[in-house]
Protein backbone atom coordinates (compact mmCIF):
# COMPACT_ATOMS: atom_id res chain seq x y z
CA UNK A 1 0.00 0.00 0.00
CA UNK A 2 3.07 2.52 -0.36
CA UNK A 3 3.62 4.24 -3.08
CA UNK A 4 6.98 4.32 -5.05
CA UNK A 5 8.77 7.96 -4.81
CA UNK A 6 7.67 9.45 -7.54
CA UNK A 7 4.87 7.47 -8.34
CA UNK A 8 2.69 10.25 -8.59
CA UNK A 9 4.62 11.69 -11.35
CA UNK A 10 4.58 8.80 -13.30
CA UNK A 11 1.44 8.52 -15.71
CA UNK A 12 0.80 7.58 -19.80
CA UNK A 13 0.93 10.49 -22.94
CA UNK A 14 -1.97 10.11 -25.25
CA UNK A 15 -0.17 6.74 -27.01
CA UNK A 16 -0.29 4.99 -23.60
CA UNK A 17 2.98 4.74 -22.91
CA UNK A 18 4.43 5.42 -19.12
CA UNK A 19 6.17 8.99 -18.94
CA UNK A 20 7.44 10.99 -16.11
CA UNK A 21 5.61 14.03 -15.75
CA UNK A 22 8.13 17.44 -15.48
CA UNK A 23 8.33 19.41 -12.53
CA UNK A 24 6.48 22.55 -13.27
CA UNK A 25 9.15 25.38 -12.44
CA UNK A 26 9.59 26.86 -9.70
CA UNK A 27 11.24 30.21 -8.23
CA UNK A 28 14.78 29.15 -8.41
CA UNK A 29 14.94 28.53 -12.43
CA UNK A 30 11.56 30.95 -13.39
CA UNK A 31 12.48 34.30 -15.24
CA UNK A 32 11.16 36.54 -13.37
CA UNK A 33 8.89 38.77 -15.68
CA UNK A 34 6.10 41.34 -15.09
CA UNK A 35 3.12 38.38 -14.44
CA UNK A 36 4.91 36.75 -12.26
CA UNK A 37 5.84 40.02 -10.33
CA UNK A 38 2.44 41.54 -10.17
CA UNK A 39 1.31 37.73 -9.29
CA UNK A 40 3.56 37.77 -5.48
CA UNK A 41 2.84 41.47 -5.24
CA UNK A 42 -1.00 40.77 -5.21
CA UNK A 43 -0.51 38.40 -2.29
CA UNK A 44 1.94 40.36 -0.42
CA UNK A 45 -0.59 43.48 -0.51
CA UNK A 46 -3.28 41.15 0.50
CA UNK A 47 -1.14 40.13 3.91
CA UNK A 48 -0.04 43.52 4.03
CA UNK A 49 -4.21 44.86 4.11
CA UNK A 50 -4.67 42.37 6.32
CA UNK A 51 -2.64 43.60 9.07
CA UNK A 52 -4.16 47.01 7.91
CA UNK A 53 -7.38 45.24 9.17
CA UNK A 54 -5.47 46.22 12.59
CA UNK A 55 -5.64 49.36 12.30
CA UNK A 56 -9.42 49.96 10.60
CA UNK A 57 -10.91 47.73 13.72
CA UNK A 58 -8.89 50.03 16.29
CA UNK A 59 -10.46 53.18 14.55
CA UNK A 60 -13.90 51.55 14.84
CA UNK A 61 -13.24 50.46 18.52
CA UNK A 62 -12.15 53.52 19.33
CA UNK A 63 -14.91 55.08 17.53
CA UNK A 64 -17.48 53.21 19.34
CA UNK A 65 -15.70 53.99 23.11
CA UNK A 66 -14.52 57.04 24.91
CA UNK A 67 -13.28 60.53 23.33
CA UNK A 68 -9.77 59.82 25.01
CA UNK A 69 -9.86 56.57 22.87
CA UNK A 70 -11.07 57.78 19.77
CA UNK A 71 -8.12 60.86 20.02
CA UNK A 72 -5.55 58.05 20.66
CA UNK A 73 -6.41 56.23 17.97
CA UNK A 74 -6.47 59.57 15.45
CA UNK A 75 -3.40 60.75 17.33
CA UNK A 76 -1.55 57.32 15.89
CA UNK A 77 -2.82 57.81 12.67
CA UNK A 78 -2.06 61.55 12.21
CA UNK A 79 1.89 60.62 13.84
CA UNK A 80 5.04 60.34 11.11
CA UNK A 81 4.48 56.82 11.68
CA UNK A 82 0.80 56.44 11.55
CA UNK A 83 1.10 58.59 8.03
CA UNK A 84 3.53 56.16 6.76
CA UNK A 85 1.35 52.92 7.55
CA UNK A 86 -1.55 54.91 6.15
CA UNK A 87 -0.13 56.07 2.52
CA UNK A 88 1.24 52.13 2.38
CA UNK A 89 -2.59 50.85 3.33
CA UNK A 90 -3.66 53.02 0.39
CA UNK A 91 -1.24 51.88 -1.89
CA UNK A 92 -1.46 48.08 -0.83
CA UNK A 93 -5.64 48.71 -1.28
CA UNK A 94 -5.42 50.56 -4.53
CA UNK A 95 -2.93 47.84 -5.79
CA UNK A 96 -5.11 44.88 -4.50
CA UNK A 97 -8.15 46.49 -5.83
CA UNK A 98 -7.27 47.36 -9.30
CA UNK A 99 -5.87 43.95 -10.09
CA UNK A 100 -8.07 41.96 -8.13
CA UNK A 101 -10.02 43.41 -11.04
CA UNK A 102 -8.29 42.08 -13.26
CA UNK A 103 -7.82 38.66 -11.78
CA UNK A 104 -12.05 38.32 -11.97
CA UNK A 105 -10.97 39.28 -15.98
CA UNK A 106 -9.24 36.44 -16.38
CA UNK A 107 -11.57 34.43 -14.17
CA UNK A 108 -14.35 35.27 -16.72
CA UNK A 109 -12.14 34.35 -19.48
CA UNK A 110 -11.09 38.03 -20.90
CA UNK A 111 -7.43 39.55 -21.08
CA UNK A 112 -5.88 36.17 -20.82
CA UNK A 113 -3.18 36.36 -23.84
CA UNK A 114 -0.08 37.46 -23.41
CA UNK A 115 0.26 41.05 -24.80
CA UNK A 116 -3.13 42.25 -22.94
CA UNK A 117 -2.25 40.83 -19.14
CA UNK A 118 1.03 42.57 -19.99
CA UNK A 119 -1.35 45.92 -21.01
CA UNK A 120 -3.60 45.19 -17.76
CA UNK A 121 -0.50 45.03 -15.93
CA UNK A 122 1.22 47.71 -17.00
CA UNK A 123 -2.27 49.79 -16.15
CA UNK A 124 -2.62 48.44 -12.67
CA UNK A 125 0.98 50.06 -12.42
CA UNK A 126 -0.24 53.21 -13.42
CA UNK A 127 -3.41 53.59 -12.28
CA UNK A 128 -2.02 52.42 -8.62
CA UNK A 129 0.48 55.47 -8.57
CA UNK A 130 -2.26 57.99 -9.99
CA UNK A 131 -4.90 56.63 -7.66
CA UNK A 132 -2.83 56.41 -4.72
CA UNK A 133 -1.51 60.24 -5.59
CA UNK A 134 -5.19 61.32 -6.23
CA UNK A 135 -6.54 59.91 -2.71
CA UNK A 136 -3.76 61.73 -0.89
CA UNK A 137 -4.21 64.93 -2.67
CA UNK A 138 -8.02 65.19 -1.91
CA UNK A 139 -7.94 63.72 1.57
CA UNK A 140 -4.31 66.86 2.48
CA UNK A 141 -7.38 69.13 0.73
CA UNK A 142 -9.99 67.88 2.82
CA UNK A 143 -8.11 67.35 6.35
CA UNK B 1 10.48 12.58 -21.54
CA UNK B 2 9.93 9.06 -21.85
CA UNK B 3 11.35 6.28 -19.05
CA UNK B 4 13.25 3.39 -19.40
CA UNK B 5 10.33 0.82 -17.51
CA UNK B 6 8.73 3.12 -14.40
CA UNK B 7 6.01 1.42 -12.49
CA UNK B 8 3.96 2.17 -9.63
CA UNK B 9 4.19 -0.22 -6.51
CA UNK B 10 0.79 0.48 -5.02
CA UNK B 11 -2.22 -2.12 -4.67
CA UNK B 12 -4.49 1.66 -4.35
CA UNK B 13 -6.96 1.75 -7.31
CA UNK B 14 -6.97 5.01 -9.06
CA UNK B 15 -10.45 5.98 -7.88
CA UNK B 16 -8.81 5.75 -4.17
CA UNK B 17 -6.01 7.28 -5.18
CA UNK B 18 -8.32 10.90 -5.92
CA UNK B 19 -10.37 10.51 -2.80
CA UNK B 20 -9.75 13.03 -0.83
CA UNK B 21 -7.54 15.11 -2.90
CA UNK B 22 -7.10 17.54 -5.37
CA UNK B 23 -11.10 18.68 -6.75
CA UNK B 24 -12.73 15.48 -5.33
CA UNK B 25 -12.54 18.06 -2.04
CA UNK B 26 -13.69 21.50 -1.62
CA UNK B 27 -11.72 23.14 -3.59
CA UNK B 28 -14.44 25.04 -5.71
CA UNK B 29 -16.45 26.53 -3.11
CA UNK B 30 -13.04 28.09 -1.83
CA UNK B 31 -12.11 29.31 -4.95
CA UNK B 32 -15.92 30.59 -6.11
CA UNK B 33 -16.52 32.36 -2.14
CA UNK B 34 -13.38 34.31 -2.60
CA UNK B 35 -14.43 35.28 -5.94
CA UNK B 36 -17.72 36.31 -4.60
CA UNK B 37 -16.37 38.25 -1.85
CA UNK B 38 -14.16 40.20 -3.88
CA UNK B 39 -16.66 40.99 -6.23
CA UNK B 40 -18.77 42.40 -3.24
CA UNK B 41 -15.91 44.36 -1.95
CA UNK B 42 -15.02 46.15 -5.30
CA UNK B 43 -18.60 48.74 -4.81
CA UNK B 44 -17.94 48.22 -1.06
CA UNK B 45 -13.98 49.22 -0.85
CA UNK B 46 -14.92 52.25 -3.57
CA UNK B 47 -17.52 53.68 -0.85
CA UNK B 48 -15.97 53.21 2.61
CA UNK B 49 -12.46 55.08 0.76
CA UNK B 50 -15.00 58.13 -0.30
CA UNK B 51 -16.47 57.91 3.05
CA UNK B 52 -13.36 58.24 4.82
CA UNK B 53 -12.02 61.07 2.99
CA UNK B 54 -15.37 62.76 3.45
CA UNK B 55 -14.87 61.89 7.43
CA UNK B 56 -11.71 62.97 7.42
CA UNK B 57 -11.26 65.96 10.23
CA UNK B 58 -14.39 65.76 11.47
CA UNK B 59 -15.11 65.07 15.91
CA UNK B 60 -15.55 62.51 17.08
CA UNK B 61 -19.33 62.61 17.81
CA UNK B 62 -19.79 63.51 14.10
CA UNK B 63 -18.45 60.33 13.47
CA UNK B 64 -20.27 58.29 15.65
CA UNK B 65 -23.35 59.73 14.06
CA UNK B 66 -22.13 58.94 11.00
CA UNK B 67 -21.22 55.05 11.45
CA UNK B 68 -24.21 54.90 13.39
CA UNK B 69 -26.94 55.53 10.75
CA UNK B 70 -28.57 52.24 9.10
CA UNK B 71 -27.38 53.57 5.46
CA UNK B 72 -23.97 53.37 6.80
CA UNK B 73 -23.97 50.84 9.58
CA UNK B 74 -25.26 48.27 6.86
CA UNK B 75 -22.61 48.66 4.05
CA UNK B 76 -19.95 48.80 6.76
CA UNK B 77 -21.41 45.69 8.21
CA UNK B 78 -21.41 44.17 4.88
CA UNK B 79 -18.24 45.40 4.24
CA UNK B 80 -16.48 44.07 7.18
CA UNK B 81 -18.57 40.67 6.55
CA UNK B 82 -17.14 40.22 2.48
CA UNK B 83 -13.32 41.84 4.01
CA UNK B 84 -13.08 39.20 6.93
CA UNK B 85 -14.22 36.32 4.79
CA UNK B 86 -12.42 37.13 1.92
CA UNK B 87 -9.01 37.86 4.33
CA UNK B 88 -9.23 34.66 6.11
CA UNK B 89 -9.71 32.53 2.81
CA UNK B 90 -6.58 34.53 1.36
CA UNK B 91 -4.24 34.16 3.92
CA UNK B 92 -5.57 30.43 4.58
CA UNK B 93 -3.97 30.10 0.99
CA UNK B 94 -1.06 31.90 1.41
CA UNK B 95 -0.51 29.50 4.72
CA UNK B 96 -1.11 26.17 2.84
CA UNK B 97 1.23 27.30 0.29
CA UNK B 98 4.35 27.93 2.66
CA UNK B 99 3.74 26.33 5.52
CA UNK B 100 4.64 22.58 5.02
CA UNK B 101 4.43 20.90 8.36
CA UNK B 102 1.94 19.23 9.05
CA UNK B 103 1.48 20.20 12.70
CA UNK B 104 2.88 24.04 12.37
CA UNK B 105 0.87 24.72 9.57
CA UNK B 106 -2.79 23.52 10.98
CA UNK B 107 -1.48 25.52 14.17
CA UNK B 108 -0.94 28.50 11.88
CA UNK B 109 -3.94 28.07 10.47
CA UNK B 110 -5.99 28.17 13.66
CA UNK B 111 -4.59 30.76 15.31
CA UNK B 112 -5.30 32.94 12.12
CA UNK B 113 -9.02 32.22 11.85
CA UNK B 114 -9.17 32.53 15.84
CA UNK B 115 -7.43 36.39 15.19
CA UNK B 116 -9.64 37.02 11.68
CA UNK B 117 -12.67 35.87 13.97
CA UNK B 118 -11.76 38.15 16.88
CA UNK B 119 -11.44 41.02 14.69
CA UNK B 120 -14.65 40.69 13.02
CA UNK B 121 -16.46 40.55 16.15
CA UNK B 122 -14.16 43.66 17.29
CA UNK B 123 -15.49 45.60 14.29
CA UNK B 124 -19.09 44.23 14.35
CA UNK B 125 -19.76 44.97 18.14
CA UNK B 126 -18.09 48.72 17.51
CA UNK B 127 -20.33 49.42 14.35
CA UNK B 128 -23.67 47.95 16.33
CA UNK B 129 -22.87 49.64 19.85
CA UNK B 130 -22.75 53.18 17.16
CA UNK B 131 -25.56 52.00 15.74
CA UNK B 132 -28.19 51.74 18.95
Amino acid sequence: MKDAPGASKVARNSEGKLIERPLSPHLQIYRPQISSALSIFHRITGVGLGLGTLLLVWWLAASAGSDADYAAAVGFIGSPLGLLLLFGWTAALVYHFLNGIRHLAWDAGWGFDLPTAHASGRMVLVGTAALTVLVWIIGLIVW
Amino acid sequence: MAVGNPHITTMRSPLGRVRGLGSAKSGTAHWWAQRLTALALVPLAVWFVISLLALLGQPHEAVVHWIGRPLHAVPLLALIVALFHHLQLGLQVVIEDYIHGEAVRLAVLLVMRAAVILLFLIAFVAILKMSF
